[in-house]
């Protein structure tokens, strides 16, 4: 996977972030929890999960969800898992 | 100056309403639809929100210019159908009214939510079924569906807004739905259970099941060369009732508790009946005798004659049934049916369906507020067997001190309340 790729994967789940909890893109950042950071309840996690799974044609399954705390949890969980996305 | 005992009364607590929130095809708020009712305007248009080429009925009342974002987070607006938005906003609107925004409830345990809807959210389900066909379960279905959907989440969310840890209920009672929430506000605050109650219906039906629902039963009005024409309660011409949306909500308070937190007090609330026709699911019964049993429990649990009863705002849908209630109306009130004055605001608003109730409710209250009665407007042919003072065309400055609201419902369900004018 090229940089770019890498890059693109990191902006486009803080886009998705950003819509899905309507918080500004300056705020998110990779140590950010979705919890207590950018104010997600358990519905809205399941809707970014979602989110996350159409923007880059993957599954995430339910036990991985539980390990997914962060905004960097997130991407690193698509880079490692998306190879054919974008 | 009490008023008259209960029969069979548990309390003397009185209850009086000291807010009032509404969302209508004549606006937002109290004040511009007051001053539309009284300019005798309708709010019916063509419908905008779907495709109607393929439905017999192609207008509706829907409501205009409405930014939830001025009541809800923009993230919270797709997770809600827009009957709850809309109940969101009419109960701000009436909590502000009513000064509660200003200083909090003192017991948060005694103040309480009744907001119903008669079918609930319909836009979302159908959203979502296209969705589900289309994706599958999984990306199909938002985890937000249900709590979007149910009937309750209105009474919900109005009570996380405002903090109301008491009562909260949502009846659901078709096109009763916002009289009886109202009514049994009422009743709980008499009770002794709450002090404060925000109460009412909200409704959010122009879609493509809604409207082809009541289309498919050939209960809507086809008039669409004329929608402002279509809804013409009493009439000869009548051809159906005209599908609106919106809410009519209400704060409910205990006399003593709004005396002493100083607040403004529109009017008391003074009886409520209820009943089944026990008949046909969508019929009334000739004579309109189950009507004629919840008028009348309302006046006897109002401790009144009918004599007292100055203004009815009818429940008028502009169908067969305004025969049924004109002749009900005639059997409760006998003699005084000739002094009585009578109209149908459906015929400017449409019918709202479950905020009805609520809509109609707070019209009731702002005629005996202002001495004025909303007309009935586009009544220029009168059904023979309608011969009531319907208020024909234009308002009427008219001071009385009793009004009754009706409401009826498919299932035969029916509600009557009944409001007292009051320098307080």
């Amino acid at each position: 996977m090229t940089t770019t790729k890498t890059n693109d994967i990191e902006a486009k789940v803080i886009a998705i972030v950003c819509e899905q909890l309507d918080v500004r893109a300056e705020d998110v950042s990779p140590g950010k929890t979705f919890t207590e950071d950018l104010g997600a309840d358990s519905l809205a996690i399941v809707e970014l999960v979602l989110a996350f799974e159409e923007a880059f044609s993957l599954k995430i399954p339910d036990n991985e969800v539980d390990n997914i705390k962060t905004v960097g949890n997130a991407i690193d969980y698509i880079k490692k898992n998306a190879s054919g996305a974008n | 100056m009490l008023a008259p005992p209960r029969e069979a009364a548990v309390s003397t607590r009185r209850v009086v309403i000291t807010g009032m929130g509404v969302l209508s095809p004549l606006g937002i708020g109290v004040d511009e639809n007051w001053r539309r009712l009284c300019a005798g305007d309708s709010g019916i248009g063509p419908i905008t929100r779907f495709d109607v080429t393929d439905y017999p009925t192609k207008i509706a009342g829907e409501v205009r210019g409405f930014e939830p974002t001025k009541w809800i987070a923009k993230k919270e607006i797709r997770q809600m159908d827009l009957f709850i938005q809309y109940g969101i906003a009419g109960a701000a609107l009436a909590f502000a009214d009513a000064g509660l925004d200003q200083a909090p409830v003192a017991d948060p345990e005694r103040f309480g939510v009744f907001v119903g809807a008669g079918l609930g959210g319909l836009a979302t389900l159908e959203s979502t079924i296209a969705a589900l066909t289309e994706k599958g379960p999984r990306h199909g279905i938002s985890p937000y569906f249900v709590p979007a959907i149910i009937v309750n989440l209105a009474a919900g969310q109005i009570s996380i807004r405002h903090g109301a840890k008491g009562p909260n209920l949502s009846h659901v009672s078709a096109c009763s739905t916002g009289a009886h929430s109202i009514g049994e506000a009422f009743r709980t605050i008499v009770h002794g259970t709450a002090d404060v109650m925000i109460a009412g219906g909200t409704e959010s039906t122009v879609t493509p099941l809604g409207i082809g629902g009541f289309c498919s039963s050939r209960a809507l009005s086809t008039r669409n060369d004329e929608p402002t024409r279509a809804s013409r309660p009493f009439s000869a011409s009548r051809d159906g009732f005209v599908l609106s949306e919106g809410c009519g909500i209400l704060v409910l308070e205990e006399l003593g508790h709004a005396r002493a937190r100083g607040a403004k007090i529109h009017a008391e609330i003074v009886g409520y009946g209820l009943s089944a026709d026990a008949y046909h699911i969508t019929l009334p019964p000739p004579g309109g005798e189950g009507a004629q049993r919840c008028m009348k429990m309302a006046l006897r649990d109002a401790g009144i004659a009918p004599e007292q009863v100055g203004y009815i705002n009818a429940h008028g849908t502009s169908t067969v049934a305004d025969l049924t209630e004109t002749q009900a109306i005639r059997a409760v009130f006998g003699g005084h049916s000739e002094r009585l004055a009578v109209s149908s605001t459906k015929s400017m608003h449409g019918h709202l369906l479950g905020a009805a109730g609520g809509l109609e409710a707070a019209i009731s209250v702002l005629a005996l507020k202002h001495g004025i009665l909303p007309p009935t407007i586009n009544l220029d042919d009168p059904d023979p067997g309608c011969d009531l003072d319907y208020v024909p065309h234009v308002a009427r400055a008219t001071q009385v001190e009793y009004a009754m609201s009706n409401s009826f419902g498919f299932g035969g369900t029916n509600a009557a309340l009944i409001f007292r004018r009051g320098e307080f």
